[in-house]
């Protein structure tokens, strides 16, 4: 009987996140709705004006609504447009030509158009599609600081950039994942230590444990075999980083930190550290003295060292085109009532996505899962004692001598 | 397809690249030394508790094993401790039973030959006293005989004619 009422439960609140989904993005539709005729430049002002009327015109470009959906964003928007939007003002730190400079968001007053310059160290910036400038003198026809040139609707702006170094919505967000973290994984050893090491493991403790112990036996023992313990602590910050950071995205008003390619750069990056630096005789003797004919060494290391760099370049792009998909696949179904202009599509629309976010919460594990397995995977080639065919240490060098 | 936001998206931006560094390597270290270092290590001392326990159950297991089984042997010994006493008890007491018999047995048969060779010596001696009252009488019937028979002339006459008669002179 609970469970009958615990099923309808998560079931209501599944339909509430998809719904509360769907509101979010209808806002996100007219808010984009200027930007959006942007691209059209000429209709800039009418939009301005017209953009109250909202869907009267044009046709929606929903893969701009996805694509600025899954994009970092100087301020953190929940609800709303225009002025009566309900957003979090986050710090902007730049790094210009007269040294750091640093305000809070909220001093666009929402501009993302290069309208509004702030004016800081005596250098004034504009905001354009999340991107800060160097704004110009004057404003062009259309009140902009900033010069765009127009080529096929690509708009690209040729002015200068300042370093951004701002507390973006993913960085927030980050930041939030890292003190939830923190916060998890030190009571959970505080725990250990109050409660002993021989009860049974309690709340949070109980279902932590088994994925730490996944991560150790399966993952780091599984790949990396002897020697393993040294790399657990680094799959494990890994594997936890990724999945809470995963599950925060799904949340309507969260961050898509995980399917940023500035996030899954730097994880592969430090991947990419971990292994070469922990690279035996044997990895590099693979590498550089690999067991073939010396005729297609020439081809054979150059393939060897571009692999150095392609495993953990496949890591970066399979997290951020995962996590980036599902969210772009979301909202496309969503988008589809938009589309076709009529609420009868709706039903389909929150069934497709209702299955997707469900999805969603496999794909969070599993990517999680994927890119630490292949960490260790790396690794543990890294540091074998033995060959991919399953020569021994010294059968290596009987072979290196015969030739 | 706005190819604009595109290239944004696959566009690393350095703020974020900063800060995640930044984050991520600050994450590693604090989480190292303070979560997964306790964790772990309380995980491998739980796992070899279990482990020992374990161990110590089976050892506990096999050491009640070897307590029956030698208790069984010591019960056993007992039984076979029993039996050999009953067996040495009864053993005695048929030799003593069989002691006593060929003694008094023993004793019977001095008794008896001593008796004996009383009653033969008492028979000989009586035999003896017979034969002298025996040979004092014949001499003395002898005596009277001979003097009856030898108290007149004729008498002595007429034996010795009968003796003179039986010797024959030939």
């Amino acid at each position: 009987m609970t469970s009958k009422i615990n099923t309808y439960k998560r079931f209501t609140s599944i339909f509430l996140l998809i719904f509360s989904l769907f509101i979010g993005v209808s806002n996100h539709l007219s808010a984009s709705e200027p930007q959006e005729h942007e691209s059209e430049e000429t209709h800039v002002e009418s939009s301005e004006h017209g953009h109250q009327s909202g869907e009267a015109h044009g046709p929606i470009d929903i893969s701009a609504i996805a694509l600025e959906h899954v994009s970092d964003s100087h301020s953190w928007h929940f609800w709303g447009e225009g002025h009566d939007a309900v957003s979090a003002p986050l710090p902007i730190i730049l790094k210009g030509n007269n040294g750091i400079a640093f305000f809070m968001s909220s001093e666009f007053h929402h501009d993302n158009e290069g309208k509004v310059v702030v004016e800081k160290n005596g250098e004034r910036y504009v905001m354009f599609d999340e991107k800060i400038y160097f704004a110009n003198e004057f404003p062009n026809e259309y009140g902009q600081y900033i010069t765009p040139t127009i080529e096929e609707k690509e708009v690209s702006v040729s002015n200068a950039s300042p370093l951004d170094f701002s507390i973006t919505k993913n960085v927030t967000q980050m930041f939030i994942s890292v003190i939830v973290i923190l916060w998890i994984f030190t009571s959970i050893a505080k725990a250990y230590k109050t409660q002993g090491v021989t009860s049974a493991p309690k709340g949070k403790q109980s279902f932590f444990e088994p994925l730490i112990i996944f991560v150790r036996d399966d993952i780091a023992k599984g790949n990396i075999g002897h020697g393993s313990e040294k790399f657990v602590p680094y799959l494990l910050t890994v594997f936890f980083m990724i999945l809470i950071n995963n599950v925060f995205g799904m949340i309507p008003i969260g961050a898509n930190l995980t399917g940023n390619i500035a996030f899954t750069l730097v994880l592969s990056v430090a991947t990419l550290i971990v292994t070469n630096i922990n690279g035996n005789k044997n990895y590099w003797s693979h590498i550089f003295l690999p067991h073939a004919p010396k005729a297609i060494w020439p081809i054979l290391i150059p393939i060897e060292v571009v692999g150095i760099l392609t495993k953990p370049f496949a890591l970066m792009m399979r997290l951020f085109a995962n996590m980036t998909a599902g969210h772009i696949i979301i909202i496309s179904l969503v988008g589809l009532i938009f589309v076709f202009k009529t609420i009868y599509i709706a039903p389909v629309s929150v069934a497709f996505a209702l299955f997707i976010d469900v999805l969603e919460c496999l794909v969070a594990f599993l990517q999680a899962y994927v890119f630490t397995m292949l960490t260790a995977l790396f690794i543990g080639s890294a540091v074998a004692d033995h060959n991919e065919d399953g020569a021994h240490n010294s059968d290596d060098k009987a072979m290196e001598a015969g030739h | 397809m706005n190819l604009f936001i595109l290239a944004s998206l696959i566009e690393p931006a350095v703020g974020l690249i900063f800060w995640t560094t930044i984050t991520f390597v600050l994450l590693l270290v604090l989480l190292g030394k303070f979560a997964w270092k306790p964790i772990l290590t309380a995980i491998k001392t739980r796992e070899k508790g279990i482990e020992d326990a374990l161990a110590s159950a089976e050892n506990a297991l096999n050491d009640m094993r070897e307590l029956k089984s030698n208790n069984e042997k010591i019960l056993a010994e007992a039984r076979a401790e029993r039996d050999n006493l009953l067996k040495e008890a009864r053993d005695t007491k048929d030799a003593i039973i069989a002691e006593a018999k060929a003694k008094s047995q023993a004793e019977a048969d001095r008794i008896m030959s001593s008796a004996r060779e009383q009653i033969t010596n008492e028979k000989n001696a009586a035999v003896a006293e017979l034969k002298n009252q025996v040979a004092t009488l014949s001499i003395e019937i002898a005596e009277k005989i001979l003097r009856s028979e030898l108290s007149s002339d004729d008498k002595q006459k007429a034996l010795v004619n009968n003796l003179m008669k039986d010797v024959n002179l030939n």
